[in-house]
């Protein structure tokens, strides 16, 4: 009865979906397929090897810093970083004294309460604080920039397909909408150029961003004196949102190789010890009178208490 | 527990002897999984993986408890205190990636649990409570996933609620008061946040209730195995302990190792990006998707775009809930009297098409709702129905299955050195009584 009614269930479902399938496949016959703008213009991340790549990668210390330059000089007047404090800064090896200074030229100050009449003003930045956001509120932002809000950067690289190969590749991958070919030779449809206040991006995803082209060659002077070209800016920044994103991903590495190292040698023990416990009695040949024979067991029981030893 | 032969417990001094009078706890246990519990001789490494999911529920329950000490369940905060877990709670990264995978991992654990289940017959009489307990069990993980994958107020989490609990709103007449009634408004908000938090908390202590249950039913006709015959004498069981915590304990380090990969070095792969955004009620992101391990069912779901009689997106919602309601009448779908499919040539066959079958809509589930993955998705679907309600019961009238061997030591035995060892010590397969 049950299997009855099944088949009968089973029947009505087969068909609606039969009913579903066959009106797809009609109208993916009939109907003209118009291959997206975004799917044919849109590029994947280019491939940036980064130090921290791989399972024995680690930060460069020298990057994050030249990237946290960048950061400083460059996104930081748009871009917050709400997660990360100035107190963090000392994983990338800054000095305490270094930090309290960032800290405090930080060009934005933090909210606070003015505290002789208790009104709303602000203050100079200290180490536990949170790098303070550009604007205000979301209005603010989208006012100051074209009704576009620019992203908190902390969670960047974490939060977009691709990574920081996909940062370090839309920072340096600005097109002219007007002369762009695809490898095939195509050419951007005239509607889909970038409108007032958008610049044609292939890496990003519906292919016209709000933001600028922000880098060009020399525009910051790094400290330890690597030549600062657009590409090595946007490859540095693009190392130094990796950490704010995932600071402890040297802690996750090395716990891992310990943990793993010391699974597998635990893994080998108890394989040895399943090997030892089973060839004992069950793999070794079963007769009728095999070591697992009730009879012998009880022998072996017997023997075993006689001896005085226990299980 | 349940054979003759079992061992009974023996207290070992005047302490536990003491004790077992009072409270018969330690006898309870090695009835339960010591040496007083005996099991069939021949399980391959499949019957690890009940144990295996067992502890995945552990270590969830333990990172969870500790998580739990530092989330603040707030849409205003939740995003920003998962970040502090991550970044200022000692360990904190390690406890939320391992909870995060963990999760992954249970239901890896689980599928393959439940997929020897249906391969060797393990659903069949006398053990018909034992499937649907556990699939009482699925639907508990199910939902209790679905709400911790919530809790981080990222923008999947956002939207994943509301699709989710959008589903409901295809209930004719009653959908959207239901809806409304579950998020407790009319979007995913404060109101939804907290009792997900809360049921989260819940559900897992539910879970472990029925897995005794589980168990409690398993240990009454005892263990299948993988010729599917019954237990016949003492030789053909070995106690559980020592020989299969043993071999658990090997099977549990392969888990660990294969966990312990993916949370150090991948930790992210399972994951969504869109999730490492705070959650925007006013943007939606382009493609939402749910979990991997829900993508069978969303492919299902996703299945049914044409009104017909009902709305397609009722449909949906139907096939989605028949397709793992249905399993609850599987014992009675197929009630072909041979367990083991080893010995069901046919039903062999279509099994392994079942698990292509439910590869390719788990693919389709992930990706966006496009030609010609939906039409993938139908044939898949149209299959996924078919093998269960349509097939099986066919089968179980029809097929010509194999003879079967008179016992499992038989099984075992079989005349040739190699065949006497255990069935996964040597790699033989279990031999038919006919050759």
């Amino acid at each position: 009865m049950v299997r009855l009614l099944g088949i009968l269930l089973g029947l009505g479902f087969v068909l609606v979906t039969a009913v579903s399938l066959g009106w797809g496949v009609y109208a993916y016959i009939t109907e003209e397929h118009h291959e997206s703008v975004e799917h044919a213009f849109h590029l994947e991340a280019e491939h940036v090897s980064f130090s921290f790549d791989g399972p024995f990668g680690k930060y460069d210390r020298q990057q994050l810093q030249r990237g946290f330059q960048v950061y400083k000089e460059v996104c930081a007047s748009c871009h917050g970083l709400s997660f990360v404090a100035f107190r963090n800064l000392a994983d990338l090896g800054y000095q305490e004294a270094e930090i309290k200074a960032v800290a405090d030229k930080w060009q934005i100050e933090v909210p606070a309460v003015d505290p002789k009449t208790g009104e709303a003003s602000t203050r100079k930045a200290l180490p536990a604080d949170y790098f303070p956001n550009p604007y205000p509120n979301e209005v603010a932002a989208r006012a100051a920039n074209n009704n576009a809000l620019p992203p908190d950067l902390s969670l960047i690289t974490k939060a977009r397909h691709g990574g920081p190969a996909y940062i370090a590749s839309l920072l340096t991958g600005y097109r002219d909408a007007q002369t762009y070919r695809t490898k095939e030779g195509k050419a951007l449809p005239a509607e889909s150029r970038p409108g007032q206040g958008l610049y044609f991006n292939p890496y990003f995803p519906n292919l016209n961003i709000a933001m600028p082209p922000p880098l060009r060659d020399d525009q910051v002077t790094y400290a330890d004196g690597t030549k600062a070209s657009a590409g090595q800016m946007s490859a540095d920044v693009s190392a130094f949102l990796a950490w704010t994103a995932e600071p402890k991903l040297e802690n996750r590495k090395s716990a891992g190789w310990a943990v793993l190292l010391f699974l597998l040698f635990a893994t080998v023990l108890a394989y040895l010890a399943y090997q030892n416990i089973w060839h004992g009695g069950a793999s070794r040949k079963v007769r009728k009178t095999g070591p697992l024979d009730p009879v012998n067991m009880a022998k072996s029981d017997e023997a075993k208490r006689d001896a005085g030893i226990a299980g | 527990m349940s054979f003759p032969w079992a061992e009974e417990y023996r207290p070992k001094n005047g302490f536990t002897r003491w004790i077992d009078q009072r409270l018969p706890l330690p006898r309870l246990v090695y009835g339960a999984v010591g040496g007083g519990y005996p099991v069939p001789r021949n399980l391959n490494y499949f019957w690890n993986f009940g144990v295996l999911a067992g502890i995945a529920l552990m270590i969830q329950i333990v990172t969870g408890i500790i998580l739990a000490m530092h989330y603040v369940p707030s849409d205003a905060q939740a995003f920003r205190s998962v970040e502090h877990i991550m970044r200022d709670v000692n360990q904190g990264w390690l406890l939320r990636y391992l909870h995060a995978n963990g999760a992954s991992f249970f239901f890896i654990v689980t599928y393959i649990h439940i997929f020897r289940g249906l391969y060797y017959g393990s659903y069949k009489a006398p053990r018909e409570l034992v499937w649907m307990l556990g699939l009482v069990i699925l639907l508990l993980m199910m939902a209790t996933a679905f709400m911790g994958y919530v809790l981080p107020w990222g923008q999947m989490s956002f939207w994943g609620a509301k699709v989710i609990t959008g589903l409901f709103g295809a209930i004719p007449l009653v959908g959207e008061p239901v809806q409304t009634w579950l998020l407790g408004g009319f979007a995913p908000d404060q109101a939804t946040l907290n009792r997900f938090f809360s049921l989260h908390y819940l559900l897992p202590f539910v879970i472990a209730g029925v897995i005794i249950l589980h168990i409690w039913a398993l240990h009454i006709p005892g263990s299948s195995n993988p010729t599917g015959v019954d237990v016949k004498s003492a030789q053909d069981t070995v106690p559980f302990h020592p020989y299969y915590t043993a071999k658990d304990g090997f099977g549990l380090g392969v888990f660990l190792i294969l966990l312990a990969a993916v949370t150090y070095f991948a930790p992210n792969y399972l994951g969504h990006a869109d999730n490492y955004i705070p959650a925007n009620p006013l943007s939606t992101p382009s493609h939402i998707v749910p979990e991997w391990y829900f993508w069978p069912f969303y492919a299902i779901l996703r299945a049914f775009t044409v009104d017909f009689i009902l709305e397609a997106k009722l449909w949906g919602v139907l096939a989605m809930f028949a397709a793992i309601l249905l399993l609850f009448f599987l014992p009675w779908l197929d009630p072909s009297p041979v367990r083991s499919g080893n010995y069901r040539p046919r039903f062999k066959q279509f099994f392994w098409i079942l698990m292509i079958d439910i590869v390719i809509l788990g693919w389709c589930g992930g990706l966006p709702a496009e030609e010609p993955y939906v039409m993938i998705s139908q044939v898949a679907t149209i299959y996924y129905f078919a093998h269960f309600l349509i097939i099986l019961p066919i089968l179980s009238w029809t097929e010509k299955t194999l003879p079967l061997p008179n016992s499992i030591s038989e099984s075992v035995l079989h005349g040739e050195e190699r065949e006497s060892a255990p069935i996964d010590l040597s790699g033989a397969r279990p031999a038919t009584a006919a050759e």
